[in-house]
């Protein structure tokens, strides 16, 4: 079956017709030629299609894409200034924070999304004061709330200075 | 480097595609534009040997989108002496659980997916065998294992000299199955261009080295290499498993020529990689050492078993370097094989020595106890003046400089031998080291690089080396600029595509060497020939000389990890919370992404100890855990103060460069090191890796 749905990519309108099997990962690779989100699992499992959807980050194989009609999906591409986008880029190119680059747009929108849970005050795992408004992003927090992002390469201590230079 | 102006290598700069990346720019295999394209889901049999009895198609090629079933029946005829990975749907015969037996290719992947699921195979089952075991009746010598090494070495007598030893350890490691799982999955894109049999093929391919892939390919269609064009730019990662083409790639090329032309997509899924792309065998390893009262090695046996594929062999160098480590004057190694109903083991980040180091480094650090030895300086106390076996110089060693420094800026002195003397709450903490060792392998010789000169005193340098996340398409600029006497944003590289000068894949951390002997040879050939101010379009193109060295000195990178680890005394929990690596490198030509490399290696080397085991079931034949929720690699949370320095060093012998192998040498030792730690820590020594919590609950 076929629907016709719009999703907002980077800040473009992008109507698009789809079987209604597929994941909003494959609409923006397969059918809107947006390839900064990568595949590395299509369970959910490696946070390499992590995208940003109307400001939270959701990894986009796990979505349905008719189910995101009227959505605004950011990518690493289209990053921008709300959501740190430069400063996160330039850091992970500042700290080497990748080595074959696949996770590396999924890890650059997560920690976007991230930066603005802890803001919010989004409690973690690793979280001792459960009630603060805004959470501190130490080294134990920032790796805890990074770990659904799995990079082969191993660049997490890279990775790790990346982000801990744009969260201060 | 003779008559070369030192300016760009050495310096840390910034990954060149490194823009690309963090952007999600960069365009991997499947991202690669082209026209009109199909997808490609594959049918995998559901048992683990016997016969094809029949195939239904019908319902799946009625099914909306679907373009053509591939089948054994309907694929095109391959080389009968192609090599038998490769050589698929060629016949009714199953030889491993999940193997190819066709394919549907669709309009879309959806559709795609849907109709293999509708194709119905029925098979006659026979009796298979995947168990893995030291006393398995079918264990066999191999005539030599990989990189053409002698399955054996004899020296002395090893049993004498261990009856008469002041002190002897004897011990079982093991090491699990394996899976590499870059993040990338393994991705073609095939399409054929003119009539069958004139035509050729364009395969945008995630592999370590166009030109191998190309060169392996092309005569298992029975075609030209010239026929054959293999484009991947950008990689993301291989470890091993992207450096031969495995059987999707030949899939996809059978589908695409039943399609008059049209691109076939095949990504595959993360399961089907667990059994297409190939793994590390599991490993059962046994060492023994003789030590006299000065704790001196008098003896040295290591011996390997791995598990091999009953129709293709591939088994590990697992005991190779062992031959070049330590002093003993009585030596003896061996490999040996089990035949399985599995598919095709291959080289893993390391092949070899990843394994045998955690045999051979943990044994070690028992015998130091077993003497009373600190562990580094029993180390030292064993440094051979020659290599052992061959009685040939090295080229350069700094092994014990590596222990030693490393010690020092790791805070080593002063450690109380004595496990378990330390604890912190519910945490048991403990220290431990193990050294690195890594050889030169000068395998395939006839790299090929070109030099072009530009514009404006520009030069574009061309070859079909690959950038698997090492770093090339930075580092081979900066050799580049050097080598011409020019700054680095004057040189614009070309890689990642079989149409270039052919190159050496990115394996055996040997990339860099074939690589860049091939530039600075160009680079020398077009200065000789042309002058220092050549004009646009002189081009030279030229064969990196051999190695006149090989086989007269013992070539080497070293290194020794020093690790500081917590066991949760209540959960058996692991964690690393220090992991400290020193090294000899030779010279580093990009310091930032050699870093990179080695704490890469390191942490894949925490993974493996701690985390990662394949399990296969043997009543099915398959892995099980074949998913990145259960087999587990390391997560940032399990990764805690890593890092990776090493010694100013250049070694004349390896390369023009001075450059030792990087890509491998992190991972060598790193599991051992964690292992020592958490005897360190516990008193109790695990020698099956992974070292899972309820191994430290007794
Ligand atoms: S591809 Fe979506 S989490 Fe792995
Ligand atoms: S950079 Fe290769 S997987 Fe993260």
């Amino acid at each position: 079956m076929e629907a016709t749905i719009t999703l907002r990519v980077d800040g473009e309108e992008r109507p698009v017709s789809l079987d209604t099997r597929t994941s909003l990962l494959d609409a923006l690779r397969e059918r809107l030629g947006v390839n900064a989100p990568k595949k590395g699992c299509d369970h959910g499992q490696c946070g390499a299609c992590t995208v940003l959807v109307d400001g939270r980050r959701v990894t986009s194989c796990l979505l349905l894409a008719v189910t995101q009609d009227g959505a605004s999906v950011v990518t690493a591409a289209g990053l921008g200034a709300e959501a740190e986008g430069e400063p996160l880029r330039r850091a992970f190119l500042d700290h080497d924070g990748f080595q074959c680059g696949y996770c590396t747009p999924g890890q650059v929108c997560s920690a976007a999304g991230m930066l603005r849970e802890a803001r919010a005050g989004h409690a973690s795992h690793v979280t001792a004061d459960l009630s603060a408004d805004e959470i501190p992003l130490d080294d134990a927090e920032i790796r805890e709330r990074m770990s659904g992002n799995l990079c082969r390469c191993g660049a997490y201590p890279n990775i790790l200075a990346a982000i801990r230079e744009v969260a201060r | 480097m003779t008559g070369v102006a030192e300016r760009a290598v050495g310096a840390p700069l910034v990954r060149r595609d490194g823009p690309l990346k963090v952007t999600g720019r960069a365009a991997y295999a499947y991202e690669q534009p082209v026209a009109d394209p199909l997808y490609l889901f594959p049918i995998e049999a559901t048992v683990a040997r016997g016969r094809i009895v029949s195939i239904d198609a019908a319902a799946a090629e009625a099914a909306d989108g679907v373009v053509v079933v591939l089948t054994h029946r309907n694929a095109a005829r391959l080389a009968p002496d192609a090599d038998p990975e490769l050589r698929i749907l060629q016949d009714d015969v199953i030889r491993f659980r999940n193997q190819f037996v066709g394919a549907v290719v669709a309009e879309t992947s959806e559709a795609a997916r849907y109709a293999a699921g509708l194709v119905r195979v029925e098979y006659e089952e026979a009796p298979h065998d995947v168990t893995f075991r030291a006393d398995h009746p079918e264990l066999y010598a191999p005539e030599s294992v990989n990189a053409g090494i002698a399955t054996d070495s004899v020296f002395g007598d090893v049993e004498m000299a261990l009856a008469k030893a002041h002190r002897t350890i004897d011990h079982v490691y093991s090491t699990p199955l394996e899976h590499h799982n870059p993040m990338e999955p393994h991705t073609t894109v095939a399409a054929w261009h003119g009539e069958d049999g004139s035509g050729r093929l364009t395969l945008h391919d995630s592999n370590q080295g166009a030109s191998t892939a190309r060169s392996m390919l092309a005569p298992v269609l029975g075609i030209a290499p010239e026929r054959v064009r293999v484009i991947s730019p950008y990689v993301g990662g291989g470890f091993g498993s992207k450096a031969m083409p495995h059987a999707h790639v030949v899939l996809a090329v059978l589908a695409a020529r039943l399609v008059g032309g049209r691109p076939v997509k095949f990504a595959m899924s993360r399961r089907q990689t667990f059994t297409q792309a190939s793994h590390r065998s599991p490993q059962i390893q046994r060492v023994r050492l003789g030590a006299d009262r000065d704790g001196r090695l008098t003896a040295i046996a290591h011996g390997s078993i791995a598990q091999t594929s009953r129709f293709k062999e591939f088994v590990e160098q697992t005991t190779f370097v062992t031959r070049s480590m330590y002093a003993a004057p009585n030596r003896s190694t061996t490999h040996r094989a089990v035949p399985s109903d599995v598919s095709v083991p291959g080289i893993f980040r390391a092949p070899g020595e990843t394994p045998g180091f955690f045999a051979l480094e943990s044994a070690m650090d028992e015998m130091a106890l077993a003497c009373g030895i600190d562990p580094v300086e029993f180390r030292v106390r064993n440094e051979p003046e020659r290599e052992p076996e061959t009685g040939l110089p090295f080229s350069s060693r700094d092994y014990v400089a590596c222990m030693r420094e490393g010690a020092r800026r790791f805070g080593w002195e002063g450690r109380d031998p004595a496990p378990g003397g330390t604890r912190a709450g519910e945490w048991l903490i403990g220290t431990g080291m193990a050294g690195c060792a890594y050889p030169a392998y000068f395998l395939r010789g006839g790299t090929q690089a070109a030099v072009e000169a530009l514009p404006d005193g520009r030069y574009r340098v061309d070859i079909a080396a690959a950038d698997i996340g090492t770093g090339a398409w930075t580092a081979l600029a900066q050799v580049s600029a050097d080598a011409l006497g020019v700054p680095v944003e004057d040189v614009d590289m070309a890689i990642g595509d079989s149409a270039l000068p052919p190159a050496a894949m990115a394996g055996g951390s040997m990339g860099m060497t074939f690589w860049g002997t091939a530039i600075i040879e160009a680079a020398r050939v077009l200065r000789e020939r042309f002058g220092e101010r050549p004009e646009p379009g002189a081009r030279v193109t030229a064969t990196a000389p051999d190695n006149p060295h090989v086989g007269k000195v013992s070539m080497h990178a070293y290194g020794a990890h020093f690790a500081e680890v917590r066991v949760n005394a209540d959960t058996g929990e692991v964690r690393v919370s220090r992991l400290l690596g020193m090294f000899d490198l030779g010279r580093v030509i990009n310091p930032r992404t050699t870093r990179s490399q080695l704490i890469g290696g390191m942490i894949m080397g925490l993974s493996m100890a701690l985390h990662e085991e394949g399990v296969r079931d043997p009543r099915f034949g398959h892995t099980v855990n074949c998913d990145l929720a259960q087999y587990h690699i390391a997560a940032h949370a399990d990764v805690e103060d890593v890092d990776a320095i090493w010694l100013d060093g250049d070694d004349r012998y390896y390369n023009p460069m001075g450059a030792k192998g990087v890509g491998e040498t992190g991972i060598v030792g790193a599991a051992a090191a964690i292992a020592n730690a958490a005897h360190h820590a516990t008193g109790i020594r695990v020698r099956d890796l992974p070292m899972t919590p309820e191994k430290f609950l007794r």
